[in-house]
């Protein structure tokens, strides 16, 4: 099967959104699941969460940013052409428990807070959004999020260059004092997840993390996903992708998202070459 | 053909025509066959060698029910269309069973040679050498006329491959869903090129096409589509779950979660079905271990350490916490292995994995076992020999212990599952759901790539009693 991409849109010279025609998936995706895709012959595959999707209209949204091989590649495929496989909808959807709800999302993982703020609002929850990135020019999907009927849109970058100078806990932890939040959820880097679980235990908010582990078939029978959460050990793919952030063992999931840092060198390397220059010609 | 007087007289005090192995040193270092066949000379030779019973125990023996003395016969009179024929009525994948079949505990292991002091026919080559000729010989069957009546297919493994073979052949029309991108199930995404190459089952599965089976990939059934959606939107009259064994065991000791400690169904996923290999120019990793150690003592563990071996481990160790001879594997599986240069470890079992500077594993911790009474398998129990520790080094990790059921199977539909979260099936595959049937690893736990197609002939049989009447 191929899908075809409708849409690209640029947020930044890394972070991209691919709206693909997809009828069944756009009638079956829900906030926080995600979708594996395999660009062609060669590649490998890769999860996404959804942005976006519309079952009258039978596309399903998602955005990436260029971090590898594979996503600098998809990054160079335009509207029209097509993917070669996709695969989802993938994990269990976000619970959606009433509440005043806190939604964290740092860097890419933006693409994913994006939804989940929205489909919470559309269950009738208040939501307060907090952005985070390193630098301004990180920030995705800052209009859309400004156009949602939010309690309130905080934005933190480390330097400063947008909003509160800092990082995301700061503003977390003003929400938890003043009894303003009553349920967390938080998607990004791993430290993000980490320190605003941290934060949360402190004053017993409870915090949801969707987690983003390394991924092969997304089903649940490769194993490769495996995260430790409360001990045990959980598939992000079938379990997940969210949990109970203040159970998750944080450190296990940082060193196997790393296990293939040497080979993603190998691979841009690769991808280099081939889109230029002709030494392995 | 030996005869005397007239008749037929086996040559069965002749030794079994050996398999034309690729020397062990050879191929240890590729993915290319390690076995390539019999030849014609080679099958009229040990077809000779079959006493062609009256009461065959080798038939008895096979989980389907092969004719196996009138298919050796066939080729003794070097009628091998016939013969292919004959092992088609009741298996429609003789290519594969043919190579992956434990054929000493079936089949061979029953042949009345063995009582008699010869050795068994070689019953798996002789099927497997006519799969092999199956593109040169008769294509495959014709069906019988549409009879309206849609099914749904869910996995494309062996289970659900037969049943859609079985079915088309009988009119229906069958649609196969598959969560990967390819067909197969295991037999592509699981065993090893060496052992099965891939281009044998694209052939089973474009025979399939060929039947009119149509094929949907990429779609996860109890995710993409429900089982309402089937029989209410899609008008399906039945549907048959063969979703497979799912979620892999773990040992549950420190350390597993390292970088560089893989379940088998990862390690070998990534090499079958995504080829990483060729990385990069196959975009897919894998970890190319210098000191490979495997745990378990089957099938899988088996293809992960030959495997290992394949991508360059300068040492590869099968930790099992029994001896050889408790090994479930085929035995030709575990010869071969060792052959090749796989070490086997035996009566150990792992208590820890350890990284080292750089976060990967690095080393891995074991304790020497005996064995001691029989458990409920009526294996004899490994028991911990105490302060009897040691260390290896370690730098990937493969376990192969087993898996528990795919959760898909609830989420794909609303069927009774058994209190290991198993589908509780009858002899015909019938579920509690009268319009849904399940078979394979799904219902039996994990089993051989033969008795799941048995399940699926049958429920594909069953399913046409049934529907045909209404």
């Amino acid at each position: 099967m191929a899908f075809e991409i409708l849409e690209k849109t640029q947020y930044s010279e890394k972070v991209f959104k691919f709206r693909v025609h997809a009828p069944q998936m756009a009638k079956k995706a829900q906030a926080g699941q995600f979708l594996i895709v395999r660009m062609d012959e060669t590649g490998e595959r890769v999860p996404f969460t959804f942005a976006d999707w519309n079952p009258e209209e039978g596309w399903v949204e998602f955005i990436f940013m260029v971090i590898g091989a594979t996503t600098e590649q998809l990054s160079q495929l335009q509207a029209g052409e097509e993917i070669l496989d996709i695969t989802g909808p993938l994990g269990k959807p976000t619970e959606m428990v009433p509440g005043n709800w806190c939604v964290i999302g740092g860097g890419v993982g933006l693409a994913i807070a994006y939804p989940v703020a929205r489909a919470l609002l559309a269950a009738g929850n208040k939501v307060t959004v907090i952005m985070g990135a390193r630098t301004k020019d990180l920030l995705i999907l800052t209009e859309q999020f400004r156009e949602l009927p939010l309690e309130n849109l905080i934005i933190t970058t480390d330097d400063g260059s947008e909003g509160e100078k800092g990082v995301v806990t700061a503003p977390l932890e003003r929400l938890c004092q003043d009894k303003a939040i009553d349920q967390v959820f938080a998607v990004g880097p791993v430290p993000m997840m980490k320190f605003s679980a941290l934060t949360c235990e402190k004053y017993d908010m409870p915090i949801t993390a969707s987690l983003n582990p390394i991924m092969v078939d997304g089903t649940g029978m490769c194993g490769c996903c495996r995260v430790t959460v409360d001990g045990q050990t959980k598939f992000a793919c079938v379990d997940g992708p969210d949990f109970d952030a203040t159970k998750v063992d944080w450190a296990d999931l940082s060193a196997r998202q790393g296990s293939y840092r040497a080979e993603e060198k190998v691979a841009m390397e690769h991808v280099e070459h081939e889109g230029g220059c002709k030494c392995h010609s | 053909m030996p005869l005397v007087n007239g008749k037929y007289k086996a040559n069965n005090k002749d030794p079994r025509v050996p398999a034309n192995e690729v020397p062990a040193e050879v191929r240890a270092h590729n993915f290319e066959p390690v076995d390539t066949g019999y030849t014609y000379e080679d099958a009229i030779e040990e077809a000779n060698r079959c006493l062609d019973c009256k009461r065959p125990r080798c038939v008895a023996g096979c989980p389907v029910g092969i004719d196996i003395p009138t298919f050796i016969r066939q080729i003794r009179e070097e009628d091998e269309e016939a013969a292919l024929a004959t092992i088609r009525d009741s298996n429609m994948l003789p290519s594969v069973c043919g190579r992956v079949c434990p054929q000493e505990n079936q089949c061979e292991g029953s042949c009345i040679l063995n009582k008699t002091g010869d050795d068994p026919i070689a019953i798996g080559q002789l099927e497997r050498y006519l799969g092999d000729q199956s593109e040169s010989l008769a294509k495959t069957p014709v069906c019988k006329p549409a009879n309206g009546k849609k099914v749904a297919v869910v996995g494309s493994g062996p289970s659900g491959i037969a049943c859609a073979g079985a079915l088309a052949r009988e009119g229906f029309d069958v649609t196969v869903y598959e969560a990967f991108q390819t067909g197969g199930g295991v037999l592509t995404y699981g065993i090893p090129e060496f052992r099965l190459p891939k281009a044998i089952v694209k052939r089973e599965i474009d025979g399939l096409k060929d039947l009119g089976v149509k094929f949907e990939y990429d779609a996860v059934v109890g995710r993409l589509y429900d089982a309402d959606e089937f029989f209410n939107e899609y008008d399906y009259d039945a549907m048959y779950l063969a979703v497979g064994a799912g979620l892999p065991k773990f040992l549950n000791i420190p350390g597993e979660n390292l970088p560089g400690v893989f379940c088998a169904n990862e390690y070998l996923t990534r090499v079958n079905l995504m080829k990483a290999m060729l990385f990069p120019e196959y975009m897919t990793p894998i970890k190319h271990g210098k000191n490979v150690v495997v745990f378990g003592g089957g099938n899988v563990a088996m293809d992960a350490a030959r495997t290992a071996l394949r991508l360059g481990a300068e040492t590869v160790t099968l930790a099992y916490r029994r001896t050889e001879k408790e090994m479930p594997a085929r035995v030709a599986e575990l010869h071969h292995a060792k052959e090749e240069g796989v070490r086997v470890l035996e009566l150990v079992s792992p208590i820890a994995f350890e990284a080292g500077e750089d976060g990967f594993v690095a080393k891995v911790k074991l304790e020497r076992m005996e064995l001691g009474e029989p458990d409920e398998s009526g294996r004899r129990r490994p028991v911990v020999i105490p302060d009897s520790e040691f260390e290896l080094p370690c730098d990937v990790a493969v376990t192969a212990i087993g898996t528990n059921a795919n959760p898909f199977a609830e989420m794909a539909a609303d069927v009774k599952l058994n209190k290991w979260g198993y589908i509780e099936a009858d002899e015909n595959g019938r579920t509690s759901d009268p319009r849904v049937w399940a078979g394979g690893d799904i219902v039996t736990g994990a089993a051989t790539v033969i008795l799941a197609m048995g399940a699926g002939k049958k429920a594909a049989a069953d399913m046409a009693e049934k529907l045909l009447a209404e």
